[in-house]
Order: structure tokens, then sequence, then C-alpha cells
């Protein structure tokens, strides 16, 4: 990872390459070479989809090594959903691909004038870059096995469906995972339309003829690898309760807490939940001969993933995560695991972010436009934005423009970005979180469940104010930094548990760069990148008043706890003050 | 005095879903989970009347009990 490609799509004559060195950004992947790319060379009043936007894609810094669970991908723009600094990441193939290939980031900058649709390939012998209207309009899984039979099946894939091609501010970039299945999505805020707007409908990242990149110190990074490996493999929620469950464990543990937002934030509770379970959703994938039990990169040890057959024991979908599950489950009130699976396979091959639409789609029930509960309805606006139709651009534009759209008062966004699968009146550490995040509501972003609800890395009261500005302030700080490493943020269930496991990862980066890791350098390097952020979004025009919740978590109680979000204005101002 | 019991994930397995018995007065959360023989140290969370509890809550007649292993996701 010694260069950086810059792709000018709105170059006079086509698409212009240029591949540099690193510069100023060397040592930096993931979330802090997008972050720190966007804060300094987009103009925070740009318009996202204008050519003035960048879409920094990067691996993280241990990405493409032997080093167990180093996939995920970052990509980062200004946000056309929030208007904020935006970094979304995925699991998938594309970070080892793009880091073995040795790139720290590829960037998409400028615009092309005219209609004509680009896919890049990115291999041993460069990037090229080449008109391909053929692929108009086409949707993820078809888009993969069109691109199959061009380029094969020993690369990885990045792609944007119909939603991104038309800009909804709801659409993803999908990433296959190592079956080749578009179904890991850099899902949240947008990125698909600024893809979209650059008229990049794929690329294919080739790593034949590559080799893994090398640690300076081989023999300390394969045995930080290995104790860091032993580590999660102990915990029981990376070793135990995540590929046995996968994160859709967590709906009983919600529900069961109160903290279950259920027919659009109305409830803590859902009478449904059980039937959508985690338990009752692995039970269903084994029985129909899918799996429980999948990892999305080569390399995860955690496997949380699984695969979900229909009726008939034929592929539908990987198995709906928890957010998923809630968003078109309980959020919706619907109780039916194969609707839920129907509607996750609808949102990976559109290409749109499946927390946004569920959130949408609920909104839209509010709104009386469906019947909460409505299966056959909620495919069916599904199908609305697929097809692009006016209602379909609408719900395909969020969960707050379709509340402003069809006049509902209760529309669960901060910074335009709807909220996920935990309600901050039951939760009150992930309402911090929710609340001061640089992204819009967010959980991963400083996930205060752990401590809150689950127990894991510490124990602070759900339902009290006290210890959730801390908690979320050093959760965030935490999160920025592995978000930057290209770890899966689900290690961290077991480095806040085991110091032993912590030190592992500090060694695997240390050892790796050939150089002194500490806890301090992790520290300061997610202060880094979140100072960054919040420095992009205030010059953005945010301000402290844009760091709250909707007004109805303040004035409406929920059941079953019948409480409201406690924490005050001032508090919440605290949460960057280190 | 009536206690609903709520067992979750591995907990499940060789045990049951959700059972209603009769627990004499002064019966802890740590009394049922001894008597469902799930060692403690697998214990993640602990719910009354979806409040977290510790070990040694009392319970009372009509409360219902969630018992999780350590869990996660997200």
């Amino acid at each position: 990872m010694d260069k950086i490609a810059r792709i000018d799509m709105g170059a006079a004559g086509g698409p212009k390459v240029t591949v540099g060195d690193l510069g100023e950004y060397a040592g930096l992947g993931g979330r802090a070479m997008t972050s720190l790319v966007v804060a300094a060379e987009v103009h925070p009043l740009a318009h996202a989809l204008g050519a003035e936007n960048k879409l920094v894609i990067s691996p993280g810094m241990l990405s493409g090594t032997t080093g167990s669970m180093t996939g995920r991908l970052s990509v980062g723009c200004k946000s056309p959903l929030t208007g904020t600094i935006k970094e979304s990441n995925a699991g998938g193939q594309a970070a080892q691909v793009l880091a073995r290939l040795g790139y720290a980031a590829v960037i998409l900058e400028g615009k092309p004038v005219g209609d004509d649709l680009y896919k890049i390939v990115i291999n041993k012998d460069g990037i090229k870059v080449i008109v391909d209207n053929s692929l108009k309009m086409m949707d993820n899984y078809l888009l993969v096995a069109k691109l199959r039979q061009e380029f094969g099946d020993k690369v990885a894939y990045m792609t944007i469906g119909s939603a991104g091609e038309r800009k909804l501010l709801a659409a993803s970039i999908a990433c296959t995972d190592p079956e080749l299945r578009p179904t890991r999505h850099c899902g949240r805020g947008g990125v698909g339309a600024v893809m979209g707007a650059k008229r990049v409908k794929a690329i294919i990242l080739d790593d034949a003829g590559m080799k893994m990149r090398p640690a300076k110190d081989l023999d300390k990074f394969r045995d930080a690898n290995r104790l860091f490996v032993e580590g999660l493999r102990k915990h029981p929620v990376t070793g135990e309760g995540l590929p046995a469950y996968g994160t859709n464990v967590l709906t009983n543990v919600l529900n069961e807490a109160g903290g279950y937002p259920t027919n659009n934030f109305k409830s803590g509770q859902f009478a449904g939940s059980s039937k959508i379970s985690g338990e009752a959703q692995a039970e269903l994938e084994i029985k129909r001969g899918g799996s429980a039990t999948h990892g999305c990169h080569r390399g995860c040890v955690i496997q949380c993933s699984g695969i979900y057959n229909d009726k008939d024991g034929k592929y539908l979908t990987k198995q709906p995560e928890y957010e998923t599950v809630w968003s078109h489950g309980g959020h919706c009130g619907i109780d039916d695991l194969d609707t839920i699976a129907q509607l996750d396979r609808i949102d990976d091959n559109i290409g749109v972010d499946t927390i946004e639409m569920g959130v949408t789609i609920g909104i839209a029930m509010d709104a009386g436009l469906i019947e909460f509960g409505d299966k056959a309805g909620a495919i069916r606006l599904m199908e609305e934005v697929q097809k692009g139709t006016p209602l379909g651009r609408v719900l395909g534009s969020g969960a707050g423009i379709t509340g402003k759209v069809f006049g509902v008062e209760r529309v669960p966004v901060v910074k335009n970005q709807a909220l996920p699968a935990y309600d901050p009146r039951a939760v009150q550490g992930i309402g911090v979180t929710y609340a001061t995040t640089t992204q819009g509501a967010d959980h991963t972003a400083g996930y205060a469940i752990a401590t809150n609800i689950l127990k894991v890395g510490g124990d602070v009261d759900p339902l009290k104010t006290e210890g959730q500005i801390e908690l979320s302030r050093n959760l965030q700080i935490a999160t920025a930094a592995i978000d930057s490493t290209g770890m899966c943020l689900f290690i961290a269930f077991a480095i806040l548990d085991q110091p032993e496991t912590f030190q592992a990862l500090l060694d695997m980066l240390g050892s790796f760069y050939g150089i002194t890791m500490t806890g301090d350098d992790v520290v300061a390097l997610g202060k880094k990148v979140l100072s960054a952020e919040r420095d992009f979004n205030t010059r953005a025009g945010f301000t402290k008043h844009d760091d709250r919740l909707p007004r109805f978590f303040y004035n409406e109680p929920i059941a079953p706890h019948n409480q409201t979000f406690l924490m005050k204005d001032e508090e919440l101002d605290e949460v960057f003050n280190w | 005095m009536n206690i609903t019991v709520k067992l979750f994930a591995s907990f499940r397995n060789g045990r049951f879903e959700i059972k209603s018995g009769d627990y004499p007065p002064g019966t802890t959360v740590a009394d049922v989970s001894d008597c469902l023989n799930l060692p403690q140290n697998e214990l993640g969370i602990m719910l009354v009347n979806s409040c977290h509890v510790k070990l040694d809550r009392v319970l009372v007649e009509g409360d219902t009990l969630a018992l999780f292993p350590l869990l996660g996701g997200g």
C-alpha cells in the first residue's frame, strides 16, 4: 500500500488516472485515510453529487496481510444524505484485494459530462477506465453475474445497483463476498449515490500475480496474529455467540431489555420478536440447508453471517443481520423471516442501505401509506424503489425526506440519517452516540450497547445518565481507530474484555509497520480521525444544535420503562472535549 | 411464589425457552440459575422485568427472569 490512485472522471477527453505516492497520507488506511482526504480536499459546502466531491476508497492498515479479520473496506465522501463527512465500511473481499494491489486509496474525483457509464478495472498492470453502457440500470445480482462472464471468479467486485445510478440518498456500494455474492455493503449515508454521480457502475479488483503484504517483522506479526485469533476464539461473544446465531441474537436481548423499537419507535417491545429472533433464524437456516455460520471475507474467524435459503432450499440472500431484521421486522411490525429475507435480497440487489430503507418503510406505514405488519405492502414499496417511480424515489431518499413528504412527525433521524435498532430512551448511552457522532445516527460509531445492555467491556446502567458521556466518547475514539485498521469492529467484544487480545492487536500493527504501537497511539489515532471529521462538519455548517435527537425522544416516554431520553444538551456538548 | 423464567441462545440447549414455576420466597437469581445448572461464569445478561440485575437479586411473586449467555452483535 505505497501508492494512491486518483481517477479524474471529469477530465477533458475522458477519465484520467494518476498514480502517486502517499505523501502526507503515509501510514493511513481505512477511515483515517478516507476522512483525512475528504477533510483536506473536499470543499465542505460542495454539493455531494457534484464534481467537487470525492469518493475515497481505502483498505485498512492491515488489509491484504495474513492478519485475521482485516477485510474491512472504508469508503468516504461528503454524504448526500447527511451533508456531513461520511465513512461507510463493509466486509467482503474488496479490501484484501485492493490492499494487495498496493493501493492505500483509490480516489474518484470530478464528474463526467454526458451519459456514459464506466467500469474501472484495477489489476497488477494498472488501472483502466472503460465505457460500458450495457450495464445501465442493472441491479447487483445480474450485474455481477454479467461481469463474471468477462472477468471470472478470482476477482472482487464493487458495484452499484439501480439506486446508485438514480443517485438515491439511501444508495449503497456492494462488495462481493468470497462466493461472489453482492451482499456486503458500504450501506450508510448514500455513498452509492456519489459513485453513481461519478458514473462509475463497477470496480473490478484483480490481484492475480500479487502477494500478501509482508510485515516488517514477519515472526512477530505471525505470533501476534496467532494470539489475536486465540483471543477471539476463547471469548464467548466472538468464539460462540456470533458464530452460532449471528448478530440477530440481539433481537431477543433488546426486546427483553425493552429497547427494541417497534412500529416506528412507539414501543420498546415487539410481540412477534421470538419469530424473527436469531435463535429462530439459525434453526431455519440450518433446516433449509443453508448455514448459520459464514464469513464475509477470507480470514474471518468470527463468521457472524450465514446463508438464508428459501422454502425450496434455494439460496435467497445472506443471513439478514440484526439491524436489517429489525428495520424490516419489528420497526415495521413484520414478524416473518421470509419476508424480511426477501426485503434484504431486494435491498442488496438494487443497492440500498437496509437500515435506511427499513426505517423509511416504517415511516410510510406511520403515514398510512400501508398498514404496520403489511408484508406484501412492504415488498411492493421496495419494488417502487427498484422501478424508480416517483414514490420509489421519495422512499429511496430515506426516512427524513419520506417523513417530510408524508407529513410524519415521528421521524427517527439524526443529521437526516435513520436511527438503528436500539431505542435511546431505553439505552441512554447509544442515544449519546446517535446524537453526537460525526456520521449521523449510527450505532457502530460508539457501540454503547456493549456496556449498557450486553455487559461486555464494563457495566453502565442503560436507564441512567451517569457514565454515558465518557462511555460514548471512549467508544467513539476507539472505533475511529479500529475502523482505520481494516479490522472488523466485532473484535471489540474480545479486546474490551481481554487485555492480552488488545495487546496482540497492538503487536500486529507494530510488527507490521516496524514501529512500537501502544494503547495511547491508538487513542491518538482515533482522536485525529474524529477531529478531522468534526472540523469538516463545522465548516459544512453543523453546530452543537445538530448533535441532538429528534424531539419526540425527549417528549414521548416509551414502554416498558416509560422513560424519555434524559441526557442534557450541555452533557452532549462535552463528548468531544478531551 | 410464581416466577417465569426465559432462557435464550445456548442456554436453551437441553433446557427450555420459557417456563413458569413455583419458587420459595427469598429465591435469588443465583438460586434459579443453579437450579438450571447454568455455570455462573457463562451468565452474561440477567434481566428481571426488563431491568438488569445481579445474581443476588431476590425475586418476588410475578417476576419474569430472562437469562442470556454473554452475547454480542450490532
